[in-house]
């Protein structure tokens, strides 16, 4: 949105394609957005920025991208293009994983704001990153009850993170913000689940804390290890990806011509730095050099942070272990664990075992896969997203000259 | 608009807000969205679209996203299809 605001008011022609039913990507979607997303969402209208609600799933020719929304196809022709295509949550197996009501600690926010009853229903939280401490917060503040929220990390690590938050004023005022609405709810540290248990749907989770276990009974279990980029778009179009993200240059320029990329994509930094990254793509693709240039020094404060987080949340080896040889790996194929121990690389599994060959395309069991294996997804092949077969059939015939938007 | 709108989950109807998904009206009808591979009862993990595990059949057209999707009046969800 800051990059479309940007190029929009630069006197472009812009086009925002976001994959939500409504503006506002992950974190500003819904009913409830605060004031930083209203001035946003205001600017975006009041720029002429026309937007798609819809899903770019396959980039047929250069410089066009075909999208599919419930209703229809869109054929999008663009000069520029900013790839904005966020983060998810990592998620990591444990027996019991794929009962319902194991959710994401962002997925159950999300499905909060868009309309689950959470009042007066218990929630565990787990898993590792400052989005427990948010969406714990808001939990409560929607009256749900929290009996535990388990981070992974260390005190120690914890501690330093704290540390690194003092030089990062927005983060300060935040870090206490979230510290008052929390205050009296049970935090641990160095804890995580181990089995979640239930009939037909989630009744109890088994946390590992202090080298013992504890079983809680609850309705919800909210669980994300942190977030990892959206690569499948920037991998599709060719950009440069090193150690997990999107390579940019000073003006958020990836390798390929025309195309930059902003956010989470290029390093899971927080709204504050997606932001920033996005202003400068947006006046940089403009042609507005001199006033990109003077973001860098806000952008390398707020990657300084981004650093911090990755140091101070990665996940400890124990988490390896947890998995039991019959518990689920790939949720879309039902593919078990001692299943996948077998191979020794993702192509082989996937070949062998159809894990990450479901309609998820390995978004879910990638990033665990990455983690409890060491394995990295090689390629991604359009569809990036399943697409209806008539969508598909449009991208064999010949394109038209004249339809689109941006 | 109006302040209620109701489609149904499997027959029975259920009442809910604008701006409400279909996996969330689901959660509301007390079901789950689909049986995997292996037979057991999935819902909603991500709640953003990624992880497809809230398929569902809305107005006989099946395998949509129902955190993706937003309820309209008179909607027919059907799950486990």
């Amino acid at each position: 949105m800051a990059a479309g605001v940007h190029a929009a008011e630069s006197g472009r022609k812009v086009g925002i394609v976001d994959d939500n039913p409504t503006l506002g990507g992950q974190i500003w979607r819904g009913t409830e957005a605060g004031p930083t997303a209203s001035m946003w969402t205001e600017r975006v209208r009041s720029s002429g920025v026309t937007v798609l609600c819809g899903r770019v799933f396959h980039q047929p020719a250069p410089c066009v991208l075909l999208a599919e929304n419930n209703d229809s196809l869109h054929e999008l022709h663009y000069g520029k293009l900013i790839l904005a295509t966020g983060a998810r949550e990592r998620f990591l197996p444990f027996p019991g994983w794929s009962l319902p009501n194991v959710m994401g600690a962002g997925g159950l926010q999300a499905m909060i704001k868009c309309g689950l009853p959470i009042r007066g229903k218990r929630v565990v939280v787990a898993g590792t990153g400052p989005l427990l401490l948010a969406v714990g917060a808001y939990l409560l503040d929607h009256g749900a009850e929290i009996p535990i929220i388990c981070e992974q990390a260390s005190w120690m690590s914890l501690t330093r993170f704290s540390m690194a938050l003092l030089a990062q004023p927005e983060k300060i005022v935040q870090g206490l913000e979230l510290k008052r609405r929390l205050a009296g709810t049970h935090f641990s540290a160095n804890s995580w689940p181990v089995t979640a248990s239930g009939k037909s749907a989630l009744e109890t989770v088994t946390i590992a804390r202090s080298g013992k276990t504890e079983s809680i009974p609850c309705d919800y279990l909210a669980c994300g290890f942190h977030l990892v980029p959206n690569l499948e778009l920037p991998l599709l179009l060719g950009c440069q990806i090193r150690n997990g993200c999107v390579q940019v240059d000073d003006f958020q320029r990836t390798a390929v011509p025309e195309v930059f990329c902003a956010g989470e994509p290029t390093g899971i930094g927080g709204v504050e730095l997606s932001l920033v990254e996005g202003e400068i793509a947006g006046l940089a693709a403009s042609g507005r050099i001199a006033e990109a240039s003077r973001l860098f020094r806000k952008r390398e404060r707020l990657r300084r942070f981004a650093r911090s987080l990755d140091r101070a949340f990665r996940l400890r080896s124990e988490l390896r272990s947890v998995p039991l040889p019959d518990t689920i790996v790939c949720r879309c194929e039902d593919v078990r664990y001692s299943h996948l121990r077998a191979h020794n690389g993702w192509r082989a599994a996937k070949l062998q075992t159809r894990c990450g060959m479901g309609p998820c395309q390995g978004r879910v069991c990638g990033p665990a896969t990455q983690f409890l294996f060491a394995w990295s997804p090689d390629s991604v092949r359009p569809p990036i997203f399943p697409a209806r077969v008539e969508s598909i059939g449009h991208t064999n015939r010949e394109l038209s000259e004249t339809t689109g938007g941006p | 608009m109006p302040s209620q709108l109701t489609v149904t989950v499997n027959g029975a109807p259920v009442a809910v807000p604008p701006g409400t998904t279909v996996a969330a009206a689901v959660a509301i009808a007390g079901q789950s969205c689909r049986t995997s591979v292996s037979g057991e009862p999935r819902g909603p993990l991500c709640g953003m679209g990624i992880c497809f595990e809230c398929r569902v059949a809305i107005n006989g057209r099946p395998h949509r996203l129902g955190c993706q999707t937003l309820c309209e009046h008179g909607m027919e969800v059907r799950t486990h299809e």
